[in-house]
């Protein structure tokens, strides 16, 4: 039996009926066409499904459609602002962050919502003490980026591309 | 080795060379890092892969996989599935069109991709765990999946032979190992062992690997009336995809089309025809809708094959100054009952050091397991663990220097050909990278440094790849507005093909990047050969060559129509393609715009396809590529754990087209080699066959947190014998890596670990 939702992406409503069990990125790619979020193994391993919910990042393979009404999500169609590229797209050609590019949006959406995680001053596993962390060094960037496969292993070239926009923003 | 190719190999040594390629000393393009042409879209999510195409009315297809490894299925009982909401179509054995089986994967004559020769869905035998046994069509693609899963079968099970090692006592020499004998010797090797000063004998055993390209496999299919179809799939291998997609429907060639221009990761494992690419067709066709399938994970695990396991012995004997005497590989690899792949580890010490006697060999044994099939530097990877992991043992029992060692056993000709190297500059990669690095030579000393609980060790070992070329055609057209379109079926996985050959074509035509456009993708194209080998880049370049050849005649004579042409009584020879037209060699400011000649002449272009002949330059010479793989490791003394600290790859591969791009493909291989190393297996169920792991959170890929920072540094000498003087470069980078490593471990711990992967247990 289908539910009629609306789901509110990249700033615009969409209706769309949907069974239940549909999850949000088989929506995102299936029924509403958005298919630069990847489905790399559906069961929430690689990371290449990560798109922003309310600023946040999460794997939407392992969320279901119909738990996201009302609330702001952001995919990688909606990163770009009147065909400006996000400062992290243009970091990721720059420094060749990618090869095949399936990861990438994945890759993107979640160093956008690390970053935001980072400044709020949320630990990761290597932070001492479980504290603030003041730097993002590279063990913090490693770690808080090792949710999201590469297979081509463009893991150098996401790093730099990363730290470069991290360095750009500082305050 | 055939006599046919024997008389060929002869034949080549008595040919004359190819020109050298004038672009070899070109540096506007070639050379230069350029960013991905398509990194736009790829950064905005809009590059679109198999999966994602918007069809009108398409259906959505599941499968369901066999649970056992052998036998008969007795009955199958698909009305539950049937009556399911959504589902169009259940289709099994029992009503499935016939269909061939596609002849095996070749690039030459037709192309073709078969991979297994494995009857799909037209049996009722059973030959691996997770054969395909039925495809359910349906509206979406989650009722596909549920009522997959409301099948019910019977089997009349048989055992089968599921384990590797219980079907090693079966092996057998195969016929050839990819064209060459199974076993090459000289000498006595086995006598000059037993009475040498110093010895090592060391076996080893690497586990099965799954390639795990990030997209999962997926076909469109959508048929044109019953004699037509085209796909939209996952293909390495556009031109053999269509072929053989036709063959095994019966369809004439031309009536099958395969569009792939993006793949989302392949490295060996979307070469060939896997059993979801007939059967999309085959359910596109017995519904008359299009239907796509898109693999969950574990179905790529069950029907798309991956590397194989591998035993193997490397006895290696020396004399006091460091001289290899005698050298001895050999061991045994699986392939299915379903196909004929022996994976080729021997390869690497059939090229790599002075050997004066030796026995390099292999056998293989059949399982009942998916197919084996090429996963990025398939033999070279898990042969190159093997013998640079003896390389390094030898070196220890020598007291000397592990690079030391390897330098005084370069070879001046290959050692079992004879053929003279078309460029070897080995030494030059282990100096440059030695330096960079920082490697303390001399004799090493185990377990000599420390931080705290964490034991610190170096390790080096020498990576090594054929240089392929394969058969392939493109088509070049110089238009009157003074651009130029590239074509060929060639594919885009991850190696920046669209950058490189855009580079390349605008270098070999004197245009800017921006008026050249490179198409690609899609089997309508002049084919080219498989995106595998390491060939792409270099075999589509040659025939770009040689139709800008074509087009330089064909442009001069229509100029040389003008009588006050600037190019009147130029030879052929006498001119180059170059400030976007034809000028006089050594004098660019002499010359015409294709504009100016098109133009004149009337025409809206001018147009050449041609197609490479076979590459008799590797029967000639012996031509591959190298590396000095350099990395640190520490591993904690209580835990065991095992992390590297940096790494350095200096390659000699010729000459480096797009330094960024190649400087990723380096950096992508040796990542897949740590992951080779330190925490990839894909574990086979030797009671039922089954894959285990058959996921991304169990089949452990290296993530973030993995891998250190990455150096690479490399030659850029050019290889006379090759276009551009390029090498492929897309597989080295993953040879040599678990000997690194490995090497490394045992610096630290005193522990040689000759079993892949190196997990803490068997450190501790």
């Amino acid at each position: 039996m289908n539910a009629r939702i609306s789901l509110h992406v990249n700033g615009i409503d969409r209706i769309l009926s949907i069974e239940p069990r549909v999850s949000l990125l088989d929506a995102l790619r299936d029924h509403l066409g958005l298919t630069g979020t990847k489905k790399g193994c559906a069961q929430g391993a690689c990371g290449s499904c990560t798109v922003l919910v309310d600023g946040e990042r999460i794997n939407s393979c392992l969320a279901l459609a119909v738990q996201y009404v009302g609330r702001e999500i952001v995919t990688i169609e909606g990163l770009a602002e009147s065909g400006a590229l996000h400062p992290l797209q243009q970091a990721f050609i720059e420094h060749d962050g990618f090869q095949c590019g399936y990861c990438t949006p994945g890759q993107i959406c979640s160093a956008v919502g690390m970053l935001s995680e980072f400044r709020s001053g949320a630990p990761s596993a290597v932070t001492e003490n479980g504290a603030s962390p003041n730097e993002l060094t590279h063990d913090e960037l490693r770690e808080r980026m090792s949710g999201n496969l590469c297979r081509c292993g463009a893991y150098v070239g996401i790093r730099e591309a990363i730290q470069q926009v991290y360095e750009a923003r500082k305050p | 080795m055939s006599v046919k190719k024997k008389i060929v190999e002869t034949a080549a040594h008595v040919m004359q060379d190819r020109d050298r390629d004038r672009l070899i000393n070109q540096h506007r393009y070639i050379g230069q890092p350029i960013d991905r042409l398509d990194g736009r879209i790829k950064v905005t999510g809009a590059a679109r892969f198999s999966a994602e195409y918007p069809i009108e009315g398409l259906m959505f297809a599941a499968l369901a996989y066999s649970t056992i490894s052998k036998g008969v299925i007795e009955s199958i009982d698909t009305e539950e599935a049937e009556r399911a909401p959504g589902v169009i179509k259940v289709i099994t054995h029992l009503n499935a069109r016939a269909m061939k089986v596609p002849k095996p994967l070749s690039t030459e004559g037709k192309p073709s991709a078969g991979v297994t020769d494995a009857k799909i869905l037209n049996t009722d035998q059973i030959t691996w765990n997770g054969q395909p046994i039925a495809v359910v069509v349906a509206d979406t693609e989650e009722r596909a999946e549920y009522a997959a899963t409301l099948i019910k079968v019977k089997y009349a099970a048989k055992p089968g032979m599921n384990s590797f090692e219980a079907a090693i006592p079966s092996a057998t020499k195969p016929k050839e190992v990819l064209g060459e004998d199974p076993e090459v010797r000289k000498g006595d090797p086995d006598a000059v062992f037993i009475s040498a000063t110093h010895r090592v004998d060391l076996k080893f055993t690497t586990p099965p690997h799954n390639h795990n390209a990030i997209e999962p496999h997926a076909t469109i299919a959508i048929w044109d009336g019953d004699d037509k179809v085209t796909l939209y799939d996952t293909s390495q291998f556009t031109a053999g995809a269509a072929n053989s997609i036709a063959d095994i429907f019966g369809l004439k060639e031309e009536n099958v089309r395969v569009i792939s221009p993006f793949v989302g990761g392949g490295f060996g494992g979307k070469g060939g025809i896997w059993p979801y690419n007939q059967l999309t067709v085959l359910a596109a066709r017995m519904t008359g809708r299009p239907v796509r399938i898109a693999l969950t994970r574990a179905g790529v695990f069950r029907i798309v094959g991956g590397r194989t396991p591998s035993q193997q012995r490397v006895a290696i004997a020396a004399d006091d100054s460091g001289k290899i005497s005698a050298f001895i590989h050999e061991g045994v690899t699986a392939q299915s009952t379903n196909n004929n792949f022996p994976e080729q580890f021997s390869f690497p010490p059939r090229h790599l050091y002075a050997i004066p006697a030796y026995r390099i060999g292999q056998v293989v044994c059949d399982v009942n397991r998916i197919a084996n099939t090429f996963m990025r530097a398939p033999g070279e990877s898990i042969g190159t663990f093997a013998v640079e992991s003896a390389m390094d043992a030898m070196a220890y029992e020598l007291h000397m220097d592990p690079i030391e060692f390897r330098m005084r056993n370069e070879p001046e000709k290959d050692p079992v050909s004879g053929n003279e190297f078309s460029s070897r500059h080995m030494r030059e990669a282990y100096r440059m990278g030695a330096e960079k690095f920082g490697w303390r030579s001399g004799p090493q000393a185990i377990r000599s440094q420390r931080n705290g609980d964490w034991l610190i060790g170096q390790g080096v070992a020498t990576g090594t790849y054929p240089m392929y070329r394969m058969t392939s055609a493109a088509r070049v057209r110089i238009s009157a507005d003074g651009t130029a379109l590239v074509q060929s079926s060639a594919q885009e996985m991850g190696m920046g093909t669209e950058t490189a050959q855009t580079q390349h074509a605008a270098e070999r035509l004197g245009l800017p990047m921006e008026k050249v456009r490179f198409e690609y993708g899609d089997s309508s194209l002049p084919w080219a050969g498989v995106a595998g080998g390491s060939s792409q880049t270099v075999s589509i370049a040659l025939a770009v060559q040689q139709a800008s050849e074509k087009l330089l005649a064909e442009l001069l004579a229509l100029a040389q129509k003008e009588p006050t042409s600037v190019l009147k009584g130029a030879k052929v020879n006498e001119v180059i393609m170059a400030n976007e037209g034809i000028s006089r060699k050594g004098q660019p400011s002499i010359g015409e715009s294709y504009a100016v000649i098109l133009k004149r002449a009337g025409k809206d272009h001018v147009a050449s396809e041609q197609k490479t002949g076979a590459a008799i330059e590797t029967m000639k010479y012996s031509m591959h590529s190298f590396a000095a793989q350099f990395c640190e490791v520490r591993v904690h003394e209580l835990t065991g754990e095992i992390r590297i600290n940096r790494w350095l790859g200096s390659f000699d591969t010729g000459r480096i087209l797009n330094p960024k791009t190649a400087v990723s493909q380096f950096r992508g291989g040796i990542i897949m080699g740590i992951g080779m190393a330190m925490t990839e297996e894909t574990m086979f169920d030797d009671r039922t066959g089954r894959i285990m792991n058959a996921t991304l959170a169990e089949y452990h890929l290296p993530v973030q947190a993995d891998v250190p920072h990455i150096d690479v540094m490399y030659t850029d000498i050019p290889d006379p014998q090759t276009p551009m003087g390029a090498h492929g470069i897309g597989e080295i980078g993953i040879t040599g890596v678990a000997a690194a490593i490995s090497n490394a471990v045992f610096h630290a711990t005193g522990k040689r670990i000759t079993a892949l992967p190196i997990t803490l247990d068997k450190v501790l």
